[in-house]
């Protein structure tokens, strides 16, 4: 569906080359949904706007739905659907209208394009709404209507900004319901980017991790997770016994960084141990053996932040470093 | 192929598909004023107020003899179209001001509709309700010893249409270019203007100006436009209509290439 060689944009500032985009490469398969996932200031939306010609490559290749980039923007156009960043919809305009003017722009009849916005007002929750302007609507009513606008001429893959930033929990899981019903039913490939890992983590199934302008992992989430990071074992012993630990812990580490932190006659440790799950009830067998048996016990899988603070030594939330 | 070679073979659309696509943009925008009649309303009294007010003083302020031994009311009507055009036109580029701020635009431009539509639908818009408001005044202005010549009146009408496409097109590209600082298309637009109507001789004739006037009005495209209306208006067909015809042509021209390199410019 999507086939990129070196894809790179440079943006000029003041003069200065600012490389956004530097020659990435991705393949996206038909069917898939895809996560880009990254700090604001990236790349991902940059990459975004150039498969949805939005913007033109610096250099580099881009293939989307079968037709180049470069020679026949309009031909892409017509073969994906874009909900960007924004609201979709004017101001002044009513929902009905909008959706009726967006079927036009992609050449569908009236009889169709009347049909499938009252399709998708109802699977939206919009009916109520039709004839009002868009104006008027509260913030998660206008995205949903984006969502409307976005998939008005049924498009096989569609391009996501950043889709629920801004939105409150219950209109996201709502917004996600009806993705992914959208995707169920027509197998719509979706390439979407997101700077919330948690929604990287449970919607995709591929995450393609983006920083400054460069690919740096490109997995299935949970891959990505158990590769990369393991997870977060916390464990306390007695203070007297600590010593008898040190050492066994370090070796179950790997070579990780083991974060030990005295209270209250406590000692407790802090290390990545890849596989947790697995491997803990064993390291307990061992500590008991050597002497020091647990206090207490914590075990947390790791999330897609642990894997970018793996990859890049930054948190995904503190965002890009400048 | 390098990506330069790619862009110089990348694909035009069509006349067909622009004219196409231009009809749902007109659509679209015309929505608008169809869903909000008030605002037809209002645009219908504008006219009739100015043409009522300014008229009679323009009559005694100056006299007849400048008027070429027409009646005042049949010399001012035309210049009063052209000014509602011009008024018009110039304003395409505000109201998508409006839609580059919310993501409506970028919505639009992800769409497969080509570029020289999306400007040319937007002034059409503009240019529409001057049909209306024409043709109105017009027949209001009868019984004033105005004589109407339907003909030529809608003639004149599609010339301005043309140069509104193009007057249209540099609003367009002027609100692209002053995207994130909205004040600096209302300062262009203003500063812009209100020369270009007082060189052309819309409002009082040019006739009876200074030397420089004169020769300053023969540069600006309004003049022969104003011309061309005039001509009409009058019930006349010459060399001052296809005068105006070419400028209003030239403008259309101008303004869908500098329009479309300013769409392509954002995209770089």
């Amino acid at each position: 569906m999507i086939h990129t060689r070196k894809l790179t944009k440079n943006f000029t500032v003041k003069k200065e080359t600012v490389e956004a985009v530097k020659g990435v490469d991705i393949d996206v398969a038909p069917g898939e949904l895809v996560a880009f996932l990254g700090p604001n200031g990236a790349g991902k939306s940059t990459t975004l706007r150039m498969l949805t010609t939005l913007l033109r490559p610096t250099s580099g290749t881009a293939t989307v739905a079968g037709v180049d980039v470069s020679v026949d923007p309009a031909g892409v156009r017509a073969r994906i659907g874009y909900i960007g960043q924004g609201n979709g919809g004017g101001h002044s305009f009513r929902v009905i209208d909008e959706m009726m003017m967006q079927g036009r722009f992609y050449g569908m009849n009236t009889t169709d394009a009347a049909a499938r916005a009252q399709e998708l007002l109802k699977s939206l929750d919009l009916t109520n709404l039709a004839k009002r302007t868009v104006i008027k609507l509260s913030g998660g009513q206008r995205r949903r209507m984006d969502v409307a606008l976005g998939l008005m001429h049924s498009p096989r893959l569609l391009f996501l900004d950043e889709p629920s930033t801004g939105m409150d929990p219950q209109n996201r899981a709502n917004l996600w319901e009806h993705i992914m019903r959208m995707r169920a039913e027509h197998g719509t490939t979706i390439v979407l980017t997101t700077h919330y890992m948690d929604e990287a983590d449970s919607m995709s199934e591929r995450v393609i991790v983006i920083d400054h302008g460069r690919i740096i992992a490109d997995d299935t989430a949970a891959r990505l997770k158990a590769n990369l990071a393991g997870d977060l074992l916390a464990v306390e012993v007695a203070a007297e016994s600590a010593p008898g630990v040190r050492g066994l812990l370090g070796r179950a580490a790997a070579g990780g960084e083991v974060q030990e932190n005295t209270h209250d006659g406590l000692v407790s440790f802090r290390l990545r141990l890849p596989e947790g799950a697995r491997l803990a009830p064993a390291l307990l067998k061992e500590m008991n053996d050597a002497g020091a048996p647990a206090q207490s016990l914590e075990l947390k899988p790791p999330t897609l932040d642990d894997v970018f603070l793996e990859l890049t030594g930054r948190n995904l939330r503190e965002g890009a470093d400048r | 192929m390098s990506v330069q070679d790619v862009r110089d073979v990348a694909k035009k659309p069509g006349l067909i598909q622009v004219l196409h696509d231009t009809r749902y943009v007109f659509w679209r925008e015309m929505l608008l004023p169809l869903r909000d009649p008030f605002s037809l309303i209002f645009s219908l009294i504008q006219p009739l107020v100015f043409l009522g007010l300014f008229g009679p003083l323009l009559g005694s302020a100056v006299g007849a003899p400048a008027f070429g031994g027409q009646s005042t009311l049949q010399w001012f009507l035309p210049g009063v179209v052209v000014m509602i055009a011009l008024f018009g036109t110039s304003m395409t580029g505000s109201n998508l001001q409006y839609e580059l701020m919310t993501g409506s635009y970028e919505r639009i431009l992800a769409t497969p509709l080509s570029r020289s539509s999306l400007m040319i639908g937007r002034a059409l818009k503009e240019w529409a309700p001057l049909v209306v408001q024409g043709l109105l005044i017009a027949l209001v202005c009868i019984p004033f010893g105005f004589v109407f010549y339907p003909l030529h009146v809608l003639f004149g009408l599609v010339i301005l249409g043309i140069f509104g496409i193009g007057l249209g097109a540099l609003s367009y590209a002027l609100a692209l270019v002053s995207q994130n600082k909205e004040w600096i298309f209302w300062g262009v637009q203003q500063t812009l203007l209100f020369p270009l109507m007082i060189l052309s001789g819309i409002m009082l004739p040019i006739e009876a100006g200074p030397d420089w006037m004169k020769t300053a009005s023969w540069f600006n495209p309004l003049t022969y436009l104003v011309n061309a209306e005039r001509e009409l208006f009058a019930g006349n067909i010459g060399s001052d209509t296809l005068l105006g015809l070419l400028a209003a042509s030239v403008t259309a021209a101008v303004g869908l290439v500098v329009g479309i390199r300013a769409i392509n410019r954002n995209i770089r």
